[in-house]
């Protein structure tokens, strides 16, 4: 198969999974609206009023980023995960498998729709974030970056989730039990420093602490870890995500029998 | 150029091997060649082999180990040259019933490479040619079995395939749809379209295909011309209807036949090879049955087919 129609049937894939967000806005676009909303109005002006700067930024303003994150986060990996399953449970994903296109193009398909929807989300939430607070930008480039390479994991990992689910409880477990706690521990709503040494030092193994720190540099430039290390990581995680996603469909893990 | 569209040589698939669990051999060194413009029956029993092997030559199943070619191209190493010339209906309805039917038919194009402006008239022309034209605008969901079936069969159309893999493509389908499918069928293939149909009703492959092959265990256990087939097994299937009923005892006196009960004056005569249909009819006389009428029984291949699979 040569290039032209390569982007075409990638194109294809795109554009129906951009079409399916939009038309099921109400599930996919505002629910983290309402969630951001209500985490900015309790946490951040409620609460976050009663408690004291951070980094020499008001508690709202330190937390915004990482709920951004958050939102960023989840987003990508449900629309992979999701999308994914529901078309290897009703088997649509067979036209996918049947036509020539390579196994790199169905997955960049796929992924593309995790990136649209979380930076669909993440725009709205900025938007949402703003009725609460006035954000500062530090560096879009880091803010563009931190938000794309955590978008395009978490892309990878949603779908290499999807290859292995075989129920819809599957699909539901590694954002319940690991997604959440590791994004509620990865210093979205504190600043690392503030913890004792133990748990400070086991923060410095949760991958989320890095991306919401390398986000939050980008608005506030401020970061509990190195920025390099941060990008090294996500960078990291990012290729061993993207290699095993692309080895487990070259097996027909999940997929062919 | 090549003649041969589809050829697999000793084809072998293992389901569930893993370390030390043997799994289930579901084709044991499958050989079949079928060349351009055929119209091709692979017949077979629930469990046969049949889906599998489509399944293979359309990339959705991992064969273990042989060659599979299709058009001349190895399906394992150039995958996606050799699934461009293939169009797959699968047995079981694979499209998404949210979605509507021209976008089915149009993603379907897009993935194989068709711009949006190529695909629209594409599928307009599929969907008129299997009557779902007016239903362009409606959700999958809403079609009744046999348009799902079509909307099948215009998707895996859309982007012009020379061989077309048709596994139970008239399941469910009530008999008139059934034969308007056979015309689009018979009329695509005298097109050049190479068509592979595997199927349960063994008359549709007697109607429309020209070669068939019958797997039965994951092997392929007789294969020719439909002709051939029947030439070959020598048998001769009749319906004889009686003018009183029939009584047990008269069919316990004909043993020796092979005799089955239709119905109370209805026995269906299986004539083995070296036996005559006037002596047959001379001893089921003795027995004091009437013979008001004698007629074919329906699908001589099906006949084969038992045949073959009961010997198997």
């Amino acid at each position: 198969m040569n290039r032209a129609p390569i982007l075409i049937g990638y194109y294809t894939m795109v554009r129906k999974d951009f079409m399916r967000i939009m038309r099921i806005w109400s599930q996919t676009l505002l629910p983290p609206a309402i969630t951001m909303a209500l985490y900015f109005a309790i946490f951040g002006t409620f609460i976050g009023s009663q408690v004291a700067d951070i980094h020499g930024f008001p508690y709202i303003q330190f937390i915004v980023p990482g709920l951004i994150m958050m939102s960023v986060i989840t987003s990508a990996y449900m629309n992979s995960v999701s999308t994914f399953y529901f078309a290897k449970w009703t088997r649509t994903i067979d036209e996918l498998l049947v036509s020539p296109m390579p196994s790199w193009v169905v997955i960049a398909g796929f992924v593309s729709g995790g990136l649209i929807r979380a930076g669909l989300v993440g725009v709205i939430v900025i938007a949402v974030s703003l009725f609460f607070t006035k954000l500062t930008l530090f560096s879009i480039g880091i803010i563009f970056g931190a938000a794309f390479l955590t978008a395009l994991l978490f892309s990878f990992l949603g779908l290499i989730n999807g290859i292995f689910a075989k129920s819809f409880d599957a699909i539901s477990i590694v954002p319940t039990f690991v997604l959440t706690p590791l994004t509620y521990l990865g210093g979205v709503f504190y600043s690392v420093e503030q913890l004792p040494e133990f748990f400070r030092n086991l923060s410095y193994f949760n991958p989320i602490l890095y991306m919401v720190n390398a986000f939050r540099y980008g608005f506030l430039g401020v970061s509990d870890v190195p920025l390099s290390l941060a990008f090294s990581v996500m960078g990291g995680l990012t290729a061993v995500a993207f290699v095993a996603t692309i080895w487990l469909f070259h097996k027909g893990a999940g997929l062919k029998q | 150029m090549a003649t041969t569209a589809l050829k697999v040589e000793n084809v072998k698939k293992v389901y569930g091997k893993d370390g030390k669990q043997k799994g289930t051999e579901a084709l044991k060194g499958v050989s079949l060649s079928i060349e351009k413009g055929e119209f091709f029956a692979l017949l077979g029993p629930n469990g046969a082999g049949k889906s599998t092997l489509i399944g293979i030559l359309s990339g959705l199943v991992l064969k273990s180990s042989g060659v599979a070619e299709v058009a001349g191209i190895d399906i394992s190493t150039h995958p996606a040259q050799a699934k461009a010339h293939i169009g797959l209906v699968p047995q079981e309805f694979n499209f998404n019933i949210f979605e509507k039917v021209e976008n089915i038919v149009i993603d379907q194009a897009g993935y194989y490479g068709l711009s949006r402006a190529e695909a629209i008239p594409r599928t307009e022309k599929v969907l008129k040619d299997l009557g779902l034209w007016e239903k362009r605008s409606a959700s999958a969901q809403s079609l009744s079995g046999g348009m799902k079936r079509r909307l099948m069969i215009a998707r895996a159309l859309v982007h012009e395939p020379e061989i077309l893999l048709l596994d139970e493509p008239t399941a469910g389908v009530d008999v008139e749809l059934r034969r308007g499918m056979w015309d689009f069928l018979r009329e695509l293939n005298q097109k050049g379209t190479t068509i592979i149909l595997t199927t349960h009703y063994l008359e549709e492959a007697e109607m429309l295909c020209r070669r068939v092959a019958i797997i039965n265990k994951g092997q392929i256990i007789e294969q020719g011309s439909v002709k051939e087939l029947l030439t070959k097994l020598n048998i001769v299937t009749l319906l004889l209807d009686s003018v009183e009923p029939i009584t047990d005892a008269a069919l316990v006196l004909l043993r020796e036949l092979a005799i089955e009960r239709v119905d109370e004056t209805t026995i269906k005569l299986t004539l083995k090879p070296g036996q005559t249909v006037n002596e047959a009819i001379r001893k089921i006389g003795a027995t004091g049955i009437q013979i008001a009428n004698v007629r074919n029984s329906g699908s001589r291949l099906e006949e084969v087919f038992v045949n073959l699979i009961e010997k198997d």
